[in-house]
């Protein structure tokens, strides 16, 4: 049996090991030269610090995912460094790209653990140098020792931004602010179904309390205002806060970020058919807890398929595989899949805690202002967008997000809307006055990044 | 934006160009760390006028890093990494 899986993060990581062990040696793919997600991706050669120091509280689960990971290379066919651009289901193939390679992979089954990014709101002055995602932001620290800017704000809501200020301001860079648009009062309203959580709402509450302790600026229930700079990149920020009066503070960097969205391309293009997840406020593609698409072959686990978090793509990516394994007629444990089961229902009751903790401002990304670069790939400003959901548009309104992508090249650019999809639908649905779920996704093409075109071969 | 480096800084160093003008880097940096930590400022501008970019996701995504390096063509700035001698372009 041909099994192929896509990603080397802690769900990737758990369904090989699951495979391996039922005496499956899969192809195994990841874009990273030497896996581990973007989670407990680790530096390159030659950068020296130590588990503790770079996942923190993380950083047994990091080193156990590690390791897993590098005992399973030698038994599977590892391919790093390599791109998944295409999936045919009809045909059961993955195409691949790898320094300039073209490849076919044939698969009877497959698992996607594709993972995550940030989700983005864009607010005045967001694609200035200087500007990244709370992710980045994490990502420049932790494997390459370095931070964005010498005084760094922290704008948007979750989990993640007040765990980057925390490591910032613990390297050594000087946090100006960490402005959280998410209200105290939400988030209170959400502390009983957050004790669910045990140690992850604990260590929020730590980092929290520890950067109060420093006298670090903090906000909540703010409003952004706009990300100032000049032709050397950023210069302050500025924001509302939650009783509307307007506050300024002096940086040369920002990092900005909502919570995150899966990276379900792949999924997208094997067919898997997606609904829209209220609580997440995401596109979610369609599994059952056991991680089954409809579609014949197609396994998910991990955030690429709902965010979930580390903890539970470990235990989704080893339920996925068991699916995967009794589906093609192997003897699995019922013990061990009950077991995981109910760890997952039990995370899954926590996560929709957190996700109304630190709810997507929906609100925010609605009232963008019609001047503020909303597309960052094709230069597109939210008025624009506006413009062709009007009933007087010369092309009909835009009623669906993919006409209006056809209509304005929103999300049409190289990232094909990874960046600015959550917001440009918002947006859309506030113009036409509908709710976000019925205007549709941005439907995913291939390749689902973009691919060098090798040049013709001239005849002879 | 100019990266700083506040962690793990002393590694070996190498060299690399920047439209022919010479970057110090270290070992083990990507392309984005070596240009932006060396102070270049920015990586591209955006085809539309509205400006210099330098990066915004940093994991292989948003596709805002890109720049050319010689004998390789166009790469993402983030998932690259910078190697001596590399001749690169902005993107």
């Amino acid at each position: 049996m041909k099994v192929a899986v896509v990603g080397a993060g802690p769900a990737g990581v758990r369904a090989v090991e699951r495979l391996v062990a039922a005496g499956i040696s899969p192809v195994w793919i990841d874009e990273a030269p030497d896996g581990g997600g973007r989670i407990y991706q680790r530096p390159p050669a030659g950068l020296a610090r130590d588990a503790r120091t770079l996942y923190g509280f993380e950083a047994k689960r990091a080193t156990s995912v590690h390791e897993t990971l590098d005992a399973l290379k030698p038994k599977v066919d590892w391919r790093p460094e390599t791109l998944v651009w295409h999936i045919r289901p009809e045909a059961r193939t993955l195409n691949t790209l790898s320094r300039g390679r073209q490849a076919e992979v044939a698969y009877d089954a497959a698992i996607l653990c594709t993972g995550a990014m940030d989700r983005v709101i864009p607010v005045p002055g967001w694609t200035r140098p200087g500007v990244t995602t709370l992710g980045a932001a994490q990502i420049a620290l932790k494997t390459q020792g370095c931070g964005i800017g010498r005084r760094v704000a922290f704008l948007g809501t979750g989990p993640l931004l007040w765990l980057v200020a925390h490591q910032y301001a613990k390297a050594g860079a000087e946090v100006v602010a960490v402005l959280d648009t998410t209200s105290f009062a939400t988030k209170l309203r959400a502390a009983p179904g957050l004790m669910l959580g045990g140690m992850t709402f604990a260590k929020g509450l730590y980092y929290t309390a520890w950067l109060r302790r420093r006298g670090i600026h903090i906000a909540e229930g703010v409003t952004p205002i706009a990300i100032d700079g000049d032709d050397n990149g950023v210069t302050a920020i500025a924001w509302r806060d939650a009783a509307g009066r307007e506050h300024r503070a002096e940086c040369d960097a920002a990092g900005i970020g909502w919570g995150l969205k899966p990276e379900a391309q792949l999924a997208d293009l094997a067919r898997v058919p997606f609904r829209h997840d209220p609580v997440q406020a995401n596109w979610v593609p369609v599994r059952d807890e056991a991680g089954r698409t409809p579609v014949a072959g197609i396994y998910l686990a991990g955030d690429g398929a709902g965010i979930g978090g580390a903890e539970v793509a470990e235990i989704a990516g080893a339920r996925a595989a068991l699916t995967l394994l009794a589906d093609a007629g192997h003897r699995i444990d019922p013990i061990e899949t009950v077991t995981l089961d109910r760890r997952l229902a039990s995370q899954a009751r926590f996560r929709a805690a957190l996700e109304r903790a630190f709810p997507f401002p929906t609100h925010l990304a609605r009232s963008i202002a019609d001047d503020t670069l909303l597309c960052r790939c094709e230069g597109l400003r939210a008025g624009e967008l506006r413009a062709a959901a009007r009933a007087e548009a010369a092309t009909g309104p835009a009623t669906e997000v993919n006409r209006a992508k056809s209509f304005t090249r929103v999300g049409m650019g190289r990232c094909q809307g990874r960046v600015c999809g959550a917001a440009a639908a918002e947006v859309l649905a506030a113009e036409l006055g509908c709710d976000v779920a019925a205007i549709g996704r941005l439907r995913g093409q291939p390749p689902v990044k973009p691919i060098p075109i090798p040049a013709p071969v001239s005849a002879p | 934006m100019k990266l700083v480096r506040l962690r793990d800084a002393s590694r070996p160093r190498i060299t690399l160009t920047l439209e022919g003008q010479p970057i110090e880097a270290q070992q083990g940096d990507t392309l984005l760390t070596a240009l932006l930590a060396a102070g270049a400022g920015h990586l591209r501008e955006s085809e539309f006028g509205d400006g210099p970019r330098a990066g915004f996701c940093l994991m292989g995504a948003c596709q805002d890093c890109w720049v050319v390096v010689e004998g390789m063509g166009r790469v993402r700035a983030c998932a690259t990494l910078a190697a001596q001698g590399m001749e690169v372009r902005r993107g």
